[in-house]
């Protein structure tokens, strides 16, 4: 190769970095950084919060306590608790569980004029929309209807924390603290009971 | 054109002088605060007057500092750019290697020993008067004959706390805080969510209130007034309207006031108010909310046993009118997103016979 070839060369070489040229890979660099955005921004939507709720006394839950209805048909499918993958809720309905007095019959989990709600025994069901029913509807011995006295989002984000109690809720959503000394451990570390149906206990 | 030579040709030399005179007032103005009663620099009792005046020796002699300091910056610039000139001029020859000045050497060697003795001067100035304002703030605080308030942080309300050795006496209001003129004050802070921090521009510093932990802040308001104060710690989308007052009154009416608010609510008069009353005690409003001498009896909320004697409602976001307080039981969440408050769909009927129960309860 002469000399003033690889010359030439250098200079085609410097021309191809020269900004002109480099015009569209930059270009492609603002996609890039708007593609990283808008995937940044779409996973933020995992932890939105809805400040726009509906009164209380609305309901979101169409659960039936019979299987038979008129006209045939089939049962709605399972209802999902719109707050299961947020932590936020989760962490609000922990709060309402002291605010709402929860505690003053299950405690914190352990049970005392209430069920516990941290072990595999459920009465009425595991579900979501077992919960939500017990809360909305009351159970008879003692668990009072809470009908028209708080929202729906409020229920569901208590109902999702009840869930967590036993370790049914993913480790990334569970509360991993307490604002009081708590004899158990959080509910981030309980381990996963698999939910059993169980009966009323005798009353003596 | 650009926007500078813009401004130049539409203003003017004289023009462009005030418009710069105008800026720095509003940089003067945005620093102290249009509020008269939010105001640092307007202190109402000594803690707020030690800190001001310590500002006043702090500023005056930064300020000082920073021009001076700017000039000799300049002025090295400047002369650089001169003696760049001047080699440029002699054609760029190397000038020969000078000798050391020596009057220059000396010149220069006393400045920098002034320039380090006043520095130090100044900073030891400084941190004297600071460490004597922080003692004269921690010795002027006396326990005795203090009035004792329990302020706990909520997200985004202030809950307020009058206690007494008569447990009938003690009672608990919301985001106003009344205190007698020229009585030392103490009140204890904490928190039942996140961290939050009291402040009260015209009358203290900040205090963080920390969940699970007490703190307590001294003050005394030596004037009359109504000063405002604000949540200094970011706790949430609403922390910038967790606001409160603070209300010095003369001790007289101070506790006339306090004789008031022990006072259990009024009872319901009309038919209306009696309805509202049915209405508070059996929809959503009695799960938080208490009102003395009522089944209502939750601390979640703010206590409404006397909500009409209060001139603000939501930490002082809206005022405490009639319209603003329906527009806050419908919706809440329209007036701050994310509060606590749940929205209710009352009849109207029922909405306006709650609003009169609540503006009665004086």
């Amino acid at each position: 190769m002469k000399r003033g070839d690889l010359k030439s060369e250098i200079t085609n070489l410097r021309f191809c970095l020269s900004p002109s040229v480099r015009r569209p890979s930059a270009r492609a660099c603002v996609v890039a950084a708007w593609l990283a955005v808008v995937v940044a921004l779409a996973a933020c939507e995992r932890e939105k919060r809805e400040t726009v709720e509906a009164a209380p006394g609305a309901r979101t839950e169409a659960i039936s306590l019979s299987d038979l209805r008129p006209g045939g048909g089939s049962q709605p499918g399972e209802t999902k608790n719109p707050d299961e993958g947020r932590a936020y809720d989760i962490s609000q309905g922990k709060q309402f569980f002291s605010y709402y007095n929860c505690a003053g019959c299950h405690f914190n989990g352990g049970g005392g004029i209430g069920p516990p709600l941290m072990d595999d025994k459920w009465i009425y069901g595991s579900d979501p929309a077992n919960i939500y029913e017990t809360i909305v509807e009351g159970r008879p011995n003692g668990m009072p209807s809470f009908r028209g006295k708080i929202t729906d989002a409020q229920v569901w984000q208590l109902v999702g924390y009840v869930r967590s109690m036993s370790g049914q809720l993913p480790k990334d959503v569970s509360p991993t603290r307490s604002d009081h000394m708590n004899a158990r451990k959080s509910e981030q570390t309980t381990e996963k009971e698999q939910p059993k149906k169980t009966t009323l206990p005798e009353t003596k | 054109m650009t926007t500078r030579s813009a401004i130049n040709v539409r203003l003017g030399r004289a023009g462009r002088r005030v418009l710069g005179v105008a800026l720095a007032a509003v940089c003067v103005a945005s620093t102290t605060g249009f509020d008269a009663n939010q105001k640092v620099l307007a202190p109402a009792g000594p803690h707020a007057g030690g800190v001001s005046r310590l500002w006043w020796i702090f500023f005056p002699v930064l300020a000082v500092v920073y021009v001076v300091t700017l000039i000799f910056c300049a002025v090295a610039v400047a002369r650089g750019r001169a003696r760049q000139g001047r080699d440029a001029g002699a054609n760029s020859i190397p000038p020969p290697e000078a000798k050391p000045d020596e009057a220059r050497e000396r010149r220069v060697r006393s400045a920098v020993v002034v320039a380090t003795a006043l520095t130090t001067i100044i900073l030891f100035v400084l941190l004297v008067s600071s460490f004597l304002t922080g003692r004269e703030l921690t010795m002027t605080r006396s326990d005795a004959g203090a009035l004792t308030i329990e302020v706990t942080g909520h997200q985004w309300w202030w809950e307020v706390r009058y206690d007494d050795a008569v447990s009938a006496n003690v009672f608990t209001t919301a985001n106003e805080i009344h205190v007698p003129v020229g009585q030392p004050v103490i009140l204890r802070l904490s928190s039942t969510d996140v961290i939050h921090s009291f402040w009260v521009p015209n009358l203290a510093g900040k205090k963080d209130l920390i969940p699970g932990k007490s703190s307590s802040v001294w003050l005394r308001a030596d004037r009359e007034g109504v000063y405002r104060g604000q949540c200094a710690e970011f706790c949430g989308m609403q922390h910038a309207h967790m606001a409160f007052v603070v209300v010095a009154d003369p001790p007289d009416k101070f506790w006339a006031w306090v004789a008031a608010q022990r006072q259990p609510a009024v009872n319901p008069q009309t038919d209306s108010q009696k309805r509202g009353q049915a209405v508070f005690l059996s929809a959503t409003c009695v799960m938080c909310h208490a009102i003395q001498g009522t089944q209502a009896n939750a601390s979640v909320g703010p206590n409404l046993t006397h909500v009409a004697s209060r001139a603000w409602i939501a930490a002082e976001t809206i005022p405490n009118t009639r319209g603003h307080l329906s527009g806050w039981v419908a919706n809440a969440q329209g007036v701050k997103p994310g509060v606590l408050m749940p929205p209710n769909s009352l009849s109207s009927e029922d909405l306006q016979s709650l609003l009169d129960y609540l503006q009665s309860l004086k």
